[in-house]
């Protein structure tokens, strides 16, 4: 069989293979100019660069091609015995050099423009933590933790039911609380990292910096369009690398303000929780939020466990042990435990521990309060 | 002449640079199909939304040990095998200069293997494998997570050894043991890229063995050179690591591009355009290559003086890589060409590997890289370079001189057969990634929002198709050296080159007395 009758076959096979997908599918095929001036700047040097190569490729494959149909024994070609020329070869050196500055020049000016993160309006700490985003507005008094929200976390476990992805808002892509910024305004974050390496991505600004542990990166960027803009954590950081998303909404600049006083009021709100009494049935629920937000990750929802994560269910600590051990453990850590004490409030702790000692069938009836866990750090 | 031991003793004792040769290419070849069969679960595992068949960390353990296994499993002894059977062959040399070093760094490579993937079948259940999982690259702290840490540093430690000893090998060979009148600037292609690769890896491989002691040293002795609450700066491991890394990238590109420049000018009936540039070419990107480490870190937070510099050099090396295409097809041009299928392999090899020149021109550019890091559109970058360069020159390489090494003429249809569908598929795998990437989709993450799903199921069928044909290769292999047409000493029509005039099958012992090079 002839290798063109084969390549005839495949071709067609191939373009079986493909129909139904194109006809059934919005297939994004470059990159998002995005909604900052950079972005947009970038998207430009991208096509450029793009443009270039395609037009070299296209140059290089249209000779090559040519060769490989003209110059072919079959064809009675004979072969020209020359094997160098000085000319040619410093011809197409300085060719691609040219075109190497046309690219560096205008490369080197956006490039500047990134790398200046002076004169912002509003100053971001971003922390990564194995496995979700920590953002304190510097300004403001504010910090809090953004998590994988909870419905893509149901779809995502392995065997989940494959409806619940097609449920889920913006699978993958959503989290439970995610950072406000106001519209044109620069916007300077300072990321950095309590664990490994993570990277704070978000390709609609076209921003993506690493979030080193014990060392402060900064980036910026200037929203010129209200809008829900999403990203992910692009440098592996173990496990849960591909399940820790970035959601920013950006909105004028009166909503922004009146987003930071329900904030704020939010946590004057919280501040009085740790002295407070709750009822059981406000810490199972209140446990149950935190619970999903901070240990089904590697506990499970039902609290199964798996692999090197011990399942809580009937567990001896979480049962029978005592409570200040199950909070110690909670708010120290043990092994690759990370410790939550940092991360979360007494009555988050109190609730959470409540929750585990009368969950999946533990029933204790232990109801743990704030103050236990005040005293237990 | 054949008064060798037999049997397992005969493999075990062996100081020839034949069977030598031949143990590399088969450890390269079974590394790729378990490195393989890690890409195929990684690619069932994305071939659709949700998670379907291994939990997330048994993925990072797969693109880790894909990556691992490849690079140092399969491309790099795949190289060394090619070394070991053409140097002495083509520069008219009885064996290798240093025999029994030879054989010793063959065996380290098994156990480095075993060593390295051992922690995979640790834990109780499968899927709780204790296998390293935090990416080829290890970056610090996550790899400072790993419990099992010792295994991984002591299987680099080993690679580590096997490479220098071979490299100083080849080294002593090509400079010592060339027959009479080969002088260097005669020497094939092939010996000359093997030549500075050897010099590359003698320059990096202790870089890589001091970044795994520092890992050691903080994991297990309380020192702090990555730790910044002891100190250390975690950017630090990538600036040593990719010192290493980048060299490596052409340690395993180089000798593709011998193999290529090899050839091309046996089917086109036509000397290689530009030998001297070509040499010249070989050595300049050697040169670059350890002067642009950090363009893989730009994201890290460098200063933008240091992110200006690293660009510009990076682009630089598009020039030298630009003339070795454009020489390769001047070669090919007003040439009498045929299309026996090592040509192929090289034809396909110069327009693929090509693509992934470009997008490396691409990822060179500082700010759009901002967008590119870690996503798709590098993975399918470094496949172009990697699969389609240096892989698809392997697998031309062995085509090429298999019929020199047996005797034997392969069986053309079905590597032709081999060629088509492979070179078909692995488009469908690699060319969607570009757009993956483009559309944000980061690497390294075993589950995606639902927008990736449509790439990602071409991709994965790209993929399957592209592992099964591997096993071809298998069949039409082991079919080769069991029978097949004989052919003649010149193998290839007009074939140029001193491996050409020994007997087919090369005997266990040539170029007994040298021959002379005029």
């Amino acid at each position: 069989m002839s290798a063109s009758h084969i390549t005839k076959k495949l071709s067609v096979l191939l373009g079986l293979l493909l129909v139904p997908g194109i006809a059934l599918a919005d297939y994004a095929l470059n990159m998002t100019q995005g909604v900052t001036e950079i972005s947009k700047d970038i998207y430009d040097l991208h096509q450029l660069v793009m443009w270039i190569c395609t037009v070299a490729g296209i140059l290089v494959f249209t000779v090559m091609i040519y060769s490989l149909i003209n110059h072919r024994k079959s064809k009675g070609a004979v072969a020209a015995q020359f094997h160098e020329s000085a000319t040619v070869e410093v011809v197409w050196t300085v060719i691609p050099l040219v075109i190497l500055v046309a690219i560096a020049v205008p490369a080197t000016g956006v490039l500047l423009d990134i790398e200046d993160p002076s004169k912002s309006d509003v100053t971001i700490q971003v922390t990564g933590w194995q496995w979700k985003w920590q953002y304190n507005y510097r300004d403001e008094d504010l910090s809090f933790f953004s998590n994988l929200s909870s419905d893509s976390n149901e779809a995502r476990q392995l065997g989940a039911d494959p409806s619940l992805m097609a449920k889920a808002d913006n699978y993958l892509l959503n989290v439970d609380k995610p950072i406000v910024v106001p519209v044109n305004k620069k916007v300077r974050l300072l990321i950095t990292s309590n664990d490994v390496i993570h990277a704070w991505w978000v390709p609609e600004f076209a921003v993506k910096r690493d979030a080193v542990p014990g060392f402060i990166n900064e980036s910026h960027f200037t929203a010129t369009k209200t809008g829900i803009y999403r990203g992910q954590c692009a440098e592996l950081c173990g496990k849960d690398h591909g399940f820790m998303p970035i959601v920013v909404k950006v909105v004028e600049q009166a909503e922004y303000n009146n987003w930071l006083k329900t904030e704020k009021a939010a946590i004057a709100a919280a501040a009085g929780d740790s002295n407070k009494t709750f009822s059981h049935d406000e810490l199972m629920a209140k446990g149950e939020a935190v619970y999903k937000a901070n240990c089904a990750a590697c506990h499970q929802a039902d609290g199964s466990g798996g692999g090197p994560f011990p399942g809580l269910v009937g567990s001896k600590l979480v049962t029978t042990g005592s409570i200040e051990d199950h909070l110690k453990l909670i708010i120290a850590g043990k092994g690759i435990m990370p410790p939550f004490g940092a991360q979360l409030s007494d009555a988050d702790i109190a609730a959470v521990t409540t929750y585990e000692r009368n969950a999946w069938g533990n029933n204790t009836g232990d109801t743990v309060q704030p103050a236990a866990a005040k005293a237990a750090r | 002449m054949s008064d060798h031991p037999t049997g397992i003793k005969r493999w075990l004792f062996t100081t020839n640079h034949k069977d030598i040769g031949t143990m590399y290419l088969w450890f390269a070849f079974t590394m790729l199909f378990v490195g393989g069969a890690m890409a195929m679960v990684i690619r069932a595992e994305l071939f659709e939304p949700g998670m379907q068949v291994v939990n997330p960390n048994f993925f990072n353990m797969m693109t880790t040990l894909h990556g691992l296994i490849m690079v140092f499993g399969a491309i790099m002894p795949a190289m060394v095998g090619f070394a070991n059977w053409q140097v002495p062959l083509m520069i008219g040399a009885p064996d290798m200069a240093l025999p029994r070093m030879n054989n010793w760094s063959f065996w380290i490579l098994p156990f480095a293997a075993i060593m390295l993937v051992a922690p995979m079948f640790m834990g109780g259940d499968f899927m709780d494998g204790q296998g390293p999982a935090f990416g080829w690259t290890f970056y610090e702290p996550l790899s400072g997570q790993y419990d099992k840490l010792a295994f991984f540093i002591f299987a680099v430690h080993l690679l580590g050894f096997s490479s220098i000893m071979g490299a100083i090998n080849i080294i002593a060979t090509i400079l010592n043991m060339r027959a009479p009148g080969m002088t260097l600037m005669k020497m094939p292609l092939f010996v000359w890229t093997w030549l500075i690769t050897a010099f590359l890896l003698i320059a990096v491989m202790p870089v890589l063995a001091g970044v795994v002691t520092m890992m050691l040293t903080d994991k297990y002795f309380g020192t702090s050179f990555f730790d910044a609450a002891g100190g250390g700066d975690p950017v630090l491991f990538q600036h040593v690591f990719w010192f290493f890394g980048h060299p490596e990238v052409y340690i395993m590109i180089l000798p593709a591009f011998g193999i290529v420049s090899q050839i091309i000018p046996t089917f086109a009936r036509k000397p290689l355009f530009g030998y001297a540039s070509m040499v010249y070419a070989t050595a300049a990107i050697a040169f670059l290559s350890f002067i642009v480490w950090a363009h893989h870190m730009f994201t890290v937070g460098m200063p933008a003086a240091g992110e200006l510099y690293f660009m510009y050099a990076t682009v630089m090396i598009a020039v030298p890589t630009a003339v070795k295409v454009f020489n390769w097809t001047a070669t090919m041009w007003k040439g009498s060409m045929t299309f026996e299928v090592p040509m192929l392999w090289a034809i396909a090899f110069v327009f693929l590997f090509t693509i992934g020149g470009f997008t490396g021109l691409m990822l060179g550019v500082v700010p759009v890289d901002f967008q590119y890091h870690d996503t798709y559109f590098v993975v399918a970058h470094f496949h172009y370079v990697l699969v389609t360069g240096a892989l698809f020159a392997i697998i031309g390489g062995v085509y090429y001189w298999m019929p020199k090494w047996t005797g034997n003429m392969f069986d053309i249809t079905l590597a032709k057969w081999h060629f088509w569908v492979s070179t078909i598929s692995v488009n469908i795998l690699f060319f969607p990634q570009h757009f993956l990437g483009l559309a944000g989709m980061p690497r390294r993450i075993p589950d995606y929002a639902l927008q990736f799903a449509e790439f990602n199921q071409i991709s994965s069928i790209g993929a399957f198709i592209f592992g099964g044909t591997q096993l071809l290769f298998l069949y039409i292999i082991i079919k080769c050296i069991k029978g097949g047409d004989k052919v003649s000493d010149e193998v290839w029509e007009d074939a140029k080159g001193l491996e050409w005039e020994v007997p087919s099958p090369a005997p266990y012992h040539t170029h007994v007395t040298p021959p002379t090079v005029k």
